[in-house]
């Protein structure tokens, strides 16, 4: 042992080779004289070469991995050696005489390395009990405490014993001794082995540690192969596991205080021995945890087994009971809780992963526990708590993943929102992430058709998502966000409204004045977005109600009526005009006066065509955008027919009026022509064929007036698409018989039309002359179509 | 043989969360050819969507359609075929055949493409057919109570147009068949 004195400093890689070069030919060389003397059975020799060859693996040069490859060398030859003195006990020597020739080897290491390769033999025989050599042998192996040297004896050990372990149905139980002897002696070795390798991380200069922790890292399996072989001993069971087998490897783990070595034993008792195990000592294995080095990453080890543990459920789900019944889920949130405590310094990310694990655990195993997953979340929010919002990046994420999973398991945001800490975990996410968060929680709701059908529920959601729906402190300023990003939310909050149905109206009103005390607080910004789809449900809801034929007063004050939807309809618009949202707001009040006419409401159906009107007065001034309020205006005017004489003339009025303001003759001209319709309301409306004509004749006059200005201006007279369309409009007012208009005007019209449109004055246009031709060829049409229209249109002469 | 996609009254997010989920496996991505949409869709997601089936798309402005890129009507050729497309809420009384007649006429076009009603229609009429697909996402209408999703895809092979219209009625989509020949080529 002279060379331990200055121990192993591992040089560089040249040098390693040659000094294993170097040890393995003297192996070779020690090998051929022993196998000489193997030849001429000439014990004496054999041990003699013997013991020189293992003389060289006492070596302290070697780096662990190049010792590894010396003794595996060495390790062939002890083989044949073993076989050799197999054979001599056949030849009638006792294996008792050869285990005591041996013992003449002067030096330490190749002594025992000769005394396991006899004991293996010697316990085959029989003619010992297995279990007094095995105790003999792991008993001397501690004469050699050199780290690397007493590893690779034990391993040695442990190699050649394997098969020979008084094991239940082995051939060496009975009088070779019990299950317990073998445990025993596994048991031993692994703690010394432990020890040993410990130890390692001593050996040598400071400034070598990282690489050392590197090499001894490279030797963890030699320990941990005692374990597998312990996890292989069919007379291991449960409760030997239970009594013996756990208490003593945890006692070791613990007590060697080492960093590697707990992680890496943790890790590999996880990893051996069975689920069922695992679940049965669970107390056990989870109460070493917390007693750990601070710096083990415990947090892992955990998540394995809970890992281990819901899969082992997943493939046999009768076991679930016994899950039940050693409280799996409180010994592991008790467990996570002692770990967090146990290590002060654990950054928050692993305080937090390990509240996913669990979650995770949770959804696995007991998918049906949502007590469970609120508590779990419950107690990361205890861990959170005083920290305000969570600024580490990695914390986040695992925050995002821990709020995540029982999404992604439900598909359900229902399900979420019965958890009561759902919302205090959210709070402790910083503004974008928690943004983040609720746009994956709306889009879950989208993607999945989740209908949210309680207005409490609908409260809940509101409260998860506010920092979508309101403004918050965290925010950050109006002018810094990217405009297209907040369209994208808002119009996913607007999506999201739909999603919120109940059958029962009084409890879609609730949903409806509860979605609302949510939205008046996002300021005007957002009410654009979030408005109209408010309202437009507020409709539907009124359809429901016509269709329940519900008196219009509602009994009593809590119940819903067609009054209290439309007063809500009426804020909710007015609230979008105030933003404003002017054109938007004026579709949106004749909406609500065409559903409150077909309700038979015509004070209210007047309100809100007043309110669309003062809009247009007031606030519609782009003259494009005026054409289409103004088309919406006389179309929803043409549809209403709840109106008596004089609301409906001053309405009518009104419109007839503003079509002839508009800025643009020809828009004037067309806006003429379709308030015609005004007066032409079949099935029993308004049948006024004068005023009909007095429309077409203004619209007439207009676009003279447009042609003429257009001469004016550019020297010809522009195109006669305005005369073709009012002949169209003609036609279609003599098809359905009105007597004021006749054929000769029609006649008239039309020979006015060509005539102008040979004029070398009109500006020629292929879309008019086409408009023209199939208009004539309708008129063809309608001639040949031998019915009473033919009757009609047989004074009409087209060339 | 050519594969054209009409639908429109999308209302979306006003009216409706999105498209039916069967409408959206059914309408994959490179079976289409063209896309008219008589507008009302009504964000730019949902342009963005329609754009993800076919490269050509062409939209006319709905009263809610927030792109006023929009023109209010247009025309195209596709093989044999004219077609137009307008909203429609220009037209009075909205959803009046013979009034949407007399814009088939002015546009000059075999098929005319219109919404606002969200009711599906197909006319044939002295040559010509008008097409109102409905509403995709059977959005609310104060025109037409109890709206059915449907949308239209017409299969357009030489003189003959065959025009599908799918409806999602009770959760089950249903199929109807319409034919139209024309008699003679473009002029």
């Amino acid at each position: 042992m002279q060379a331990a004195e200055h121990d192993a400093v591992f040089t560089s890689a040249e040098e390693q080779e040659k000094w294993l070069a170097d040890a393995m030919a003297l192996v070779q060389h020690h090998a051929f004289y022993m196998h000489r003397a193997l030849d001429a059975n000439n014990i004496r020799d054999v041990l003699k070469f013997s013991a020189q060859m293992l003389s060289e693996l006492r070596t302290s040069k070697l780096s662990p991995q190049k010792y590894y490859e010396l003794y595996m060398r060495t390790f062939d030859e002890l083989r044949q050696l073993e076989v050799f003195f197999r054979e001599e006990g056949k030849r009638g020597r006792l294996n008792a005489d050869i285990y005591e020739l041996v013992q003449h080897a002067g030096n330490i290491l190749p002594r025992l390395y000769l005394l396991c390769t006899v004991g293996s033999v010697y316990i085959k025989s029989k003619e010992a009990p297995a279990k007094d050599v095995l105790k003999d042998l792991v008993e001397m192996s501690r004469g050699v405490q050199h780290p690397i040297r007493g590893l690779f004896l034990r391993s040695y050990l442990s190699q050649i014993s394997r098969d020979k372990l008084p094991d239940i149905g082995s051939p060496y139980e009975g009088e070779g001794g019990s299950v317990m002897d073998a445990v025993e002696f596994v048991l031993q070795n692994f703690t010394e082995m432990n020890k040993l390798w410990v130890r390692m991380q001593h050996q040598g200069l400071v400034r070598d540690k990282e690489k050392r922790e590197k090499e001894r890292s490279e030797l963890r399996d030699l320990v941990g192969k005692n374990l597998h072989v312990l996890s292989q001993l069919e007379g291991v069971d449960l409760e030997m596991y239970r009594e013996v087998v756990l208490p003593r490897v945890l006692e070791q783990v613990v007590n060697c205080k080492d960093e590697l070595a707990q992680y890496y034993l943790m890790d590999c008792i996880i990893q051996v021995f069975p689920d069922d195990f695992h679940l049965q000592t669970l107390e056990t294995l989870l109460g070493a945890c917390p007693q750990l080095q601070p710096t083990v990453d415990i947090k892992t080890v955990m998540s394995q087994l809970m890992e281990r543990l819901s899969k082992y459920v997943a493939a046999s789900p009768d076991v679930l009971q016994e899950f039940l019944q050693v409280e799996a889920f409180s010994k592991f949130s008790h467990s996570v809780v002692e770990v967090i405590d146990a290590q002060p310094d654990m950054p928050l990310v692993g305080a937090v992963s390990l509240h996913v694990s669990l979650l995770t655990f949770v959804l696995r195993v007991h998918a049906d526990r949502l007590d469970y997953i609120d508590q779990v979340l419950g107690a990361c929010v205890k861990k959170l708590e005083g920290k305000g919002k969570v600024k580490d990046s990695k914390a986040t994420k695992q925050l995002v993943a821990l709020l995540s999973a029982p999404l992604e398991k439900y598909k359900d945001v229902v399900v979420v929102l019965k958890l009561s800490n759902y919302a205090r975990v959210m709070e402790h996410l910083d503004y974008e992430t928690n943004k983040v968060m609720t746009v994956v929680l709306i889009q879950s709701i989208l993607s999945n058709s989740t209908m949210i059908s309680a207005p409490d529920k609908v409260d809940a959601l509101f409260e998860l998502l506010k920092e979508l729906i309101q403004d918050s402190e965290g925010q950050p300023l109006s002018d810094t966000v990217d405009e297209e990003d907040f369209q994208e939310e808002q119009n996913l909050v607007a999506r999201l409204v739909h999603m919120l149905v109940n059958d029962d109206p009084e409890q879609m009103f609730l949903i409806l004045t509860t979605a609302r005390k949510h939205f008046v607080q996002g300021g005007p910004r957002r009410l654009q977005y979030t408005l109209p789809p408010l309202i437009f449900t507020a409709l539907k809801l009124v359809h429901s109600l016509q269709a329940q034929d519900l008196p219009e007063e509602g009994e009593g004050s809590g119940s819903v009526s067609l009054k209290k939807v439309f007063q809500f309809l009426h804020q909710m618009v007015e609230a979008l005009a105030m933003v404003p949202a002017a054109e938007l707001s004026l579709r949106l009040y004749l909406q609500c006066a065409e559903a409150a006419g077909d309700c038979g409401l015509e004070p209210v159906a007047y309100e809100f065509f007043t309110q669309a009107f003062v809009l247009y007065e007031e606030e519609v001034s782009d003259s494009k955008a005026q054409v289409t309020a103004l088309q919406l205006i006389i179309g929803t005017l043409q549809r209403t027919r709840v109106f008596g004489v004089e609301n409906r003339d001053t309405l009518t009025h009104k419109a007839t009026g503003y079509s002839a303001k508009l800025l643009k003759k020809p828009d004037q001209c067309r806006a003429v022509y379709i308030c015609s319709h005004l007066f032409w309301v079949e099935d029993g409306g308004t049948i006024d064929g004068e005023r009909v004509l007095l429309c077409l004749k203004r619209a007439l006059r207009i676009a003279h007036a447009a042609q003429q200005m257009s001469s004016a201006t550019r020297g010809t007279s522009g195109p006669m698409t305005l005369f073709v369309e009012i002949l169209n409009k003609y036609l279609y007012y003599f098809e359905k018989g009105n007597p004021q208009v006749t054929s000769s005007v029609i006649q008239g019209l039309l020979e006015l039309i060509v005539t102008d449109m040979q004029s070398e004055a009109t500006t020629h246009d292929l879309e008019v002359d086409a408009f023209l031709a199939s208009t004539v060829r309708y008129i063809q049409f309608q001639k040949q179509k031998g019915d009473s229209i033919a009757e009609q249109y047989a004074s009409i002469e087209v060339q | 043989m050519v594969l054209v996609l009409a639908l429109g009254d999308l209302h979306i997010p006003h009216r409706a969360a999105d498209l039916p989920a069967k409408f959206k496996s059914m309408l994959v991505p490179g079976k289409i050819q063209h896309i008219l949409s008589p507008g009302n869709l009504c964000i730019k997601e949902i342009h963005d969507y329609l754009k993800s089936l076919c490269g050509d798309v062409h939209i006319t402005r709905g009263e809610y359609d927030d792109d006023s890129r929009y023109p209010e009507t247009k025309q195209l050729t596709i093989g044999a075929f004219k077609l137009g497309i307008c909203h429609g809420h220009q037209v009075i009384p909205w959803g009046d055949l013979d009034s949407l007649a007399m814009l088939q006429r002015q546009l000059d076009v075999d098929i005319l493409i219109t919404g606002h009603t969200h009711q599906f229609k197909a006319y044939k009429h002295e040559g010509g057919v008008i097409i109102n697909p409905g509403s995709a996402t059977g959005a609310y209408s104060s025109i037409t109570y109890d709206v059915n999703p449907s949308f239209v895809l017409m299969d357009i092979d030489g003189l003959r147009v065959v025009v599908y219209v799918y409806e999602l009625v009770d959760g089950e989509v249903k199929v109807d068949k319409i034919d139209f020949k024309k008699t003679q080529g473009p002029q």
